[in-house]
C-alpha cells in the first residue's frame, strides 16, 4: 500500500481511539461524579467539532476557489442541500435497519453520504453555467444559487421551510468528524498532487492557454464544483447532526463568506494553510468573547471584542493589504500584471 | 376587468418606483467597475450612511432654513423647499468623501493586485460600516426625519379609471431624480475631459497613464462619483421608506448589484434597465405569485440572462486579448 | 508554525483560565441572546430587561442571600452559535439556569443541550411550540401562538368582519406561527381569508403585497409581524387607499412605531401583553427604571419579556430554596399567578405560559385599552 494510504489509515484509528476516549473515559466533575471527558468539556468539544466541520468545508472550498480559480460565494448552499438532505433521511428512515448502536450509526453514515450526492448534484447545477462566467460575474452567480437553494427550502414545509428542521439525533461524533477531515485532505491533496491537480492549476493561471494546450478545462471545473459540494454537503451532514437543528437563514451569504475567508487566510491552493485557518476562525471569535468578560480591561476595549464582527471585517482588510496570499500561500499574488 | 387592469397597472407603478431605487444605487455600481473593473460590494453601505447622514443633518437644517410644509399649499410647493435640497446636496458630497478615503486607504494600495483581493477587501470594507454602523449608531430602526411630507398625488377624476391609480410625490421624485442623474452622468462621460479620462481609463489603464493621465484623480473622482450617487438614493428612498437602520443596504446593495450586472456591467443604461426591470419582476411575482420567491425568481433571471447574453442584457460583448 | 503555535497556547491560556474556580457566593445565570448581526434589536432590548431585573434584585439584597451574577453571551444572530454558547454557560461558567433567546429557532438549538445537561432554561419570548416539547427543563413566559392568534382572530369575528387579508413576515417564526392560528381561528368562526400575502424581515416596500391585498377587498388586515416593517406597512397602506383596519400581535409594541407610521396606524387593533402607555403603577414603575437605566429608551415588548423571565427565575429559586436543576426546574414549572410586566403568569402543564391578552387599539398618537381576554 502507498505511503499515503498508510498514512490515512493511521489517522483515522487514531481518531478512533481519541474518539473512544472521549466518550468512555470518566473524570470527576465538581460534585465528584463520575462524567466522561465529553460532558466535563463540552463547550470545548463543541469548538473541536466546529474545526473539523469548518476543514471540510474550507478544503472543499480551496479546490473550487484555489486550486482551480473559480470564485465562488455559494458554498453555503451546498452545506444547506446536504444537511437538509440527510436531516431528512435519519428523521424518516433513521431507524429502518434497526435501533442498535450499529444499525443506527451505519444509517447515520449513509444518510451522510447520500446528503453529499444530494450536494453534488446541485453542485453540478451551480458549476454548468459556471462554464460560461468568468470572475464578478460568477461569484454573484454563486451568490444567486445560494438564494436560489435556500429559497427552496423555505418553500418546502416537509423540510420545515423558514420554521427549521430539528430533532436530529446527535449521531455525530469526534471520529466521523474528523475522519471525515482526514478524507476530505486526502482526497484533495491526491487530486491536486496527480494530473488532475495540474488540471486545476491550469484553469486556474490561464484558461485560454489551458484550452489552447488541449486541456478539458470543462471537465476540471465542473469537477472542483461537484467535490467542493460534496464535502460540502458532508459537512451540512455533520453540523446539522451535531447542532440538532438547523433552518434556512443558517446558510445564508455571510456563512459562504466565512468560509470564503478561511480559504483567504489560509493562503488560496494550499490545504494545510486553509486546515490551520479554519481552526484560527473558528477559534478566534471564542477567544474574542474570553477578552470581553475580562474585567481588568478597559470599557471599551471590551465593548470592541464584543463586537467581533468589527474585528473580523478589519482583519480581513488589513490582511488583504498586508499578507494577500493568507498564511502559507502558494501562489505569488504580489504580482504585477501586464 | 378594469379592476384587475387597475391592479396590474398599480403593481406595474410599484415596480417601477422601487425598480428606480435599484436603478440608482445601481448606477453607482456600474460607474466604478466600468472605470476600475471592480466590485465595490460596500456601495450598499455608503448608501445606508447616506440615508442616516440625512437622519442626523436633516432636523438642524430644517431648523436653519425652514421646514417644508411652509410651502405647503401649492401642488408640489414642498419641493421647492430649500432644507430638502440642502440635506440631499450635504448627503452626496459627505458619501463622496466617504468613497473617496475608502478608495484611498482600502483599494488603491491593491491596484496593481489580481482582482480577487480587492473583492475580498470590499468585503471587508462592507462588513465594517455595517457592524460599526450597529455599533455607532444602534441597533434599532430610526425614523427618518420628515423633510419633504410624502403624500399620494391626486390625479384628475378626468383621466377616467386611471384615477384610482395611487402614485405618491416621492415615487415621482425618485424616477425623476434617476432620469435626472442618468442624463447628468451620460453628460460627464461623454462630454468632459474627465470623462474621457475615464473612458480612456477603462479602456486601457496603462495607455491612459502614458497619455499623461492622473489615474490616481480620476479614480478618485469615479469613486467620489459613484458614492455620491449612493448618497442621493439613501435619502430620496429614507424620503419615500423612513425606517433606517444600519443592515439596510445588504439587500438594498445585492439588487443594486444583480441590476447592474443584469443590465450589463460597465453600460450606465444599462444598469437602469436592470433596476427598473427588477423592481417589476420583484412586484409581479409578490403581486400575482408566491411572495416567498421573490429573491429566488429574481437571481433565477439573473443566471437565466447571464447564460444567454453572459455580458448582461446591453452589455458589449468583449473581446478577450490573449 | 509559528502562528500555530501561538493560537494553541492562546487557547491553552484561556482554557487555564477557564477551569480556574469562581466564587461561590454568586447564583450564576447564563444568558444567550442576539446582540448583534441581523435580531440585534429584539436580542438586546431583551438582554437589558433581563440586566435591570437582575440588577434590581442584587440591590435588593439577592435571593437566599446571595447575589445574581449575569453572564450574557451574544450569538450573533447566526446559527450554530447558541449551541456552542450554551455548552460553555453550562460547563465552563457552571450557571444553575440559562435564560434565552428571543428567536424560536436560536432556542431549539439550545434547548436539547440544557434538557440533557438538566440545567432549566426560560426562554422570553420564544413562540414556535416545539420548544417546550424538546424537555421538562425547558420553558417559556410569552404568549405561544395558538393563544395569541385565536385571540384576535375571536376578536376579528366580534367586530363582525367577515373577510379578512393577511400580511405575514415569512423568516420571522413568530410571524409565521401566529398566523397559523389566526386562520384556523377565524376560519372556524365563519370567516374567509381572502387572501395571504408574506414578507421578509428587512424588507422596506410594501406596495406589491398591499396592491394584491387591496385587490381583494378585504374587512380588515391581519398583520402578525414586528414593528419594523408594520410601521412601513401601515403608512405605505393608507398612501394606496387602503382605508380598513388593521390587526396585530404583540409584536407591532416598539418604541419606533408610531414614530415612523405617524397617524397611518390609528384604527388599529393589536392584542399584547404589555405597553408602555398601561397606567398601571407596576408597569409605569418598570418603564420609570429602564429609562433611567438606558438613557431615556422607552422598554419594548422584548424588554418586558426579559425582565419577567429573570424574575420568575429569581421567584422559582426563591420557592425552591436550592439551585439544584432538578428542583429548580420543578418549581419553575409551577410557577402561579407570577405579577409580572407583561401580565399574570401561570405556567401550565406544557411549561407554556397562559395569561390574559390584551386588546389595544391606537388613537391619538397612543395606545387606548379595548378589552382583555382571558385564557
Amino acid at each position: 500500500m502507498e505511503r499515503s494510504k498508510i498514512t490515512l489509515l493511521s489517522t483515522l484509528l487514531l481518531f478512533g481511539l481519541i474518539s473512544f476516549g472521549l466518550n468512555h473515559i470518566h473524570v470527576a466533575d465538581d460534585s465528584g461524579q463520575a462524567v466522561t471527558l465529553i460532558q466535563k468539556y463540552s463547550y470545548y468539544y463543541d469548538i473541536l467539532l466546529t474545526i473539523g466541520i469548518n476543514i471540510i468545508l474550507a478544503v472543499g472550498l480551496n479546490l473550487v476557489n484555489g486550486y482551480t480559480g473559480q470564485f465562488s460565494l455559494g458554498h453555503a448552499g451546498f452545506m444547506a442541500a446536504g444537511a437538509y438532505a440527510s436531516s431528512w433521511l435519519t428523521l424518516s428512515y433513521g431507524y429502518a435497519l434497526g435501533a442498535s448502536v450499529f444499525a443506527t450509526t451505519f444509517s447515520f453514515v449513509v444518510a451522510l453520504l447520500l446528503g453529499g450526492v444530494a450536494a453534488a448534484f446541485t453542485g453540478l447545477l451551480v458549476g454548468v453555467p459556471s462554464l460560461r462566467l468568468r470572475g464578478d460575474y460568477l461569484a454573484i452567480v454563486t451568490l444567486g444559487f445560494n438564494e436560489i437553494i435556500k429559497g427552496v427550502i423555505q418553500n418546502c414545509d416537509a423540510l420545515g421551510a423558514q420554521r427549521g428542521l430539528g430533532g436530529m439525533a446527535q449521531h455525530t461524533t469526534f471520529f466521523w468528524t474528523y475522519a471525515f477531515g482526514a478524507i476530505t485532505v486526502y482526497v484533495v491533496l491526491s487530486l491536486v498532487n496527480s494530473t488532475y491537480g495540474r488540471g486545476f492549476l491550469a484553469v486556474r493561471d490561464d484558461e485560454i492557454a489551458a484550452e489552447a494546450m488541449g486541456i478539458n478545462t470543462t471537465k476540471y471545473k465542473v469537477l472542483a464544483f461537484v467535490l467542493g459540494a460534496f464535502f460540502a454537503g458532508i459537512a451540512g451532514g455533520i453540523y446539522a447532526h451535531f447542532k440538532q437543528f438547523i433552518y434556512p437563514e443558517g446558510f445564508n451569504f455571510m456563512k459562504s463568506v466565512d468560509v470564503v475567508v478561511m480559504v483567504i487566510l489560509g493562503g488560496m491552493g494550499s490545504t494545510l494553510g486553509v486546515c490551520v485557518a479554519a481552526a484560527l476562525l473558528t477559534i478566534l471569535p471564542e477567544v474574542l468573547r474570553y477578552v470581553a468578560h475580562i474585567e481588568a480591561l478597559p470599557e471599551w476595549l471590551r465593548h470592541i471584542a464584543e463586537n467581533r464582527m468589527i474585528i473580523y471585517s478589519l482583519l480581513l482588510i488589513v490582511l488583504m493589504l498586508t499578507r494577500p496570499q493568507g498564511l502559507f500561500g502558494a501562489v505569488n499574488l504580489k504580482r504585477k500584471k501586464a | 376587468m378594469a379592476d384587475k387592469l387597475l391592479e396590474f397597472l398599480q403593481q406595474l407603478v410599484n415596480g417601477l418606483s422601487q425598480g428606480s431605487i435599484y436603478a440608482l444605487i445601481a448606477l453607482g455600481y456600474t460607474m466604478v467597475f466600468g472605470v476600475l473593473r471592480f466590485i465595490n460590494f460596500a456601495h450598499g453601505d455608503v448608501y445606508m450612511l447616506g440615508a442616516f447622514a440625512g437622519f442626523y443633518f436633516g432636523p438642524k437644517v430644517a431648523q436653519i432654513f425652514g421646514h417644508g410644509a411652509a410651502a405647503g399649499s401649492m401642488p408640489l410647493g414642498d419641493l421647492l423647499n430649500p432644507s430638502a435640497w440642502i440635506v440631499l446636496l450635504l448627503a452626496m458630497a459627505l458619501c463622496a468623501v466617504i468613497g473617496i478615503i475608502i478608495e484611498r486607504l482600502c483599494y488603491r494600495p491593491l491596484r496593481e493586485r489580481p482582482k480577487l483581493t480587492v473583492l475580498i477587501t470590499a468585503i471587508g470594507v462592507s462588513l465594517f460600516l455595517e457592524n460599526g454602523g450597529q455599533y455607532a449608531f444602534g441597533v434599532d430602526p430610526k425614523s427618518f426625519p420628515d423633510i419633504i411630507t410624502d403624500r399620494a398625488l391626486e390625479i384628475p377624476e378626468s383621466w377616467g379609471k386611471i384615477s384610482g391609480l395611487t402614485i405618491t410625490l416621492s415615487q415621482v421624485l425618485i424616477f425623476g431624480v434617476t432620469l435626472l442623474l442618468l442624463v447628468v452622468l451620460r453628460h460627464i462621460v461623454v462630454k468632459t475631459r474627465m470623462g474621457m479620462a475615464m473612458r480612456a481609463l477603462s479602456f486601457n489603464p496603462v495607455a491612459a497613464q502614458l497619455m499623461g493621465i492622473n489615474i490616481d484623480v480620476v479614480i478618485s473622482f469615479t469613486f467620489g462619483l459613484g458614492s455620491a450617487l449612493a448618497g442621493a438614493a439613501g435619502i430620496l428612498t429614507s424620503m419615500q421608506q423612513p425606517s433606517i437602520d444600519p443592515l439596510m443596504g445588504v439587500n438594498a446593495g445585492l439588487k443594486a448589484f444583480v441590476a447592474a450586472v443584469l443590465g450589463g456591467i460597465g453600460n450606465l443604461q444599462g444598469a437602469a434597465l436592470g433596476g427598473l426591470l427588477i423592481g417589476i419582476t420583484e412586484a409581479l411575482v409578490v403581486g400575482y405569485g408566491n411572495p416567498t420567491y421573490r429573491d429566488p425568481i429574481v437571481f433565477g433571471a439573473l443566471i437565466v440572462i447571464l447564460l444567454l447574453k453572459p455580458t448582461g442584457l446591453l452589455g458589449a460583448s468583449e473581446r478577450e486579448k490573449v | 508554525m509559528l502562528k500555530l503555535t501561538y493560537t494553541l497556547g492562546l487557547f491553552g491560556l484561556f482554557a487555564l483560565a477557564g477551569s480556574l474556580c469562581l466564587a461561590d457566593d454568586e447564583i450564576k445565570v447564563g444568558e444567550f441572546a442576539a446582540l448583534t448581526g441581523g435580531s440585534a434589536s429584539f436580542g438586546q432590548s431583551s438582554h437589558k430587561g433581563t440586566q435591570l431585573a437582575f440588577d434590581e434584585i442584587n440591590a435588593a439584597g439577592g435571593v437566599m442571600g446571595k447575589k445574581f451574577k449575569l453572564i450574557t453571551e451574544d450569538d450573533q444572530s447566526v446559527a450554530g452559535q447558541p449551541a456552542t454558547i450554551v455548552r460553555k454557560l453550562i460547563a465552563q461558567d457552571k450557571v444553575v439556569a440559562v435564560l434565552g433567546e428571543v428567536r424560536s429557532s436560536a432556542t431549539l438549538e439550545a434547548a436539547p443541550i440544557c434538557q440533557q445537561d438538566k440545567i432549566p432554561l426560560i426562554s422570553p419570548a420564544a413562540t414556535n411550540p416545539k420548544v417546550t416539547e424538546v424537555g421538562d427543563y425547558i420553558s417559556r413566559i410569552c404568549f405561544i401562538d395558538p393563544f395569541q392568534g385565536t385571540v384576535m382572530a375571536k376578536f376579528a369575528l366580534s367586530k363582525g368582519w367577515k373577510k379578512v387579508a393577511m400580511l405575514t413576515d415569512v423568516k420571522q417564526d413568530y410571524s409565521v406561527g401566529l398566523a397559523e392560528f389566526f386562520v384556523k381561528g377565524f376560519t372556524a368562526g365563519g370567516g374567509q381569508i381572502v387572501k395571504e400575502q408574506k414578507y421578509s424581515t428587512g424588507d422596506k416596500d410594501f406596495k406589491p403585497q398591499l396592491t394584491s391585498i387591496k385587490a381583494s377587498k378585504p374587512d380588515a388586515i391581519f398583520i402578525p409581524g414586528y414593528y419594523g416593517e408594520v410601521a412601513l406597512i401601515g403608512k405605505q397602506a393608507r398612501l394606496l387607499g387602503i382605508k380598513v383596519p388593521l390587526l396585530g400581535g404583540d409584536g407591532w409594541v416598539g418604541d419606533s412605531l408610531l414614530k415612523v407610521a405617524g397617524n397611518s396606524l390609528d384604527g388599529s387593533f393589536f392584542s399584547c401583553h404589555f405597553s408602555a402607555e398601561d397606567q398601571s403603577p407596576a408597569v409605569q414603575e418598570f418603564v420609570k427604571k429602564y429609562k433611567a437605566k438606558y438613557s431615556g429608551e422607552v422598554p419594548d415588548d422584548m424588554a418586558a419579556l426579559g425582565y419577567d423571565s429573570a424574575m420568575i427565575l429569581a421567584e422559582a429559586i426563591k420557592r425552591a430554596g436550592t439551585t439544584e436543576g432538578d428542583k429548580l426546574k420543578d418549581a419553575i414549572a409551577t410557577t402561579k399567578e407570577h405579577k409580572g410586566i407583561t401580565g399574570v403568569i401561570t405556567l401550565d402543564a406544557h411549561r407554556d405560559a397562559t395569561k390574559p391578552a390584551v386588546i389595544l387599539t391606537i388613537a391619538k398618537g397612543g395606545f387606548q385599552f379595548v378589552e382583555s381576554v382571558a385564557p
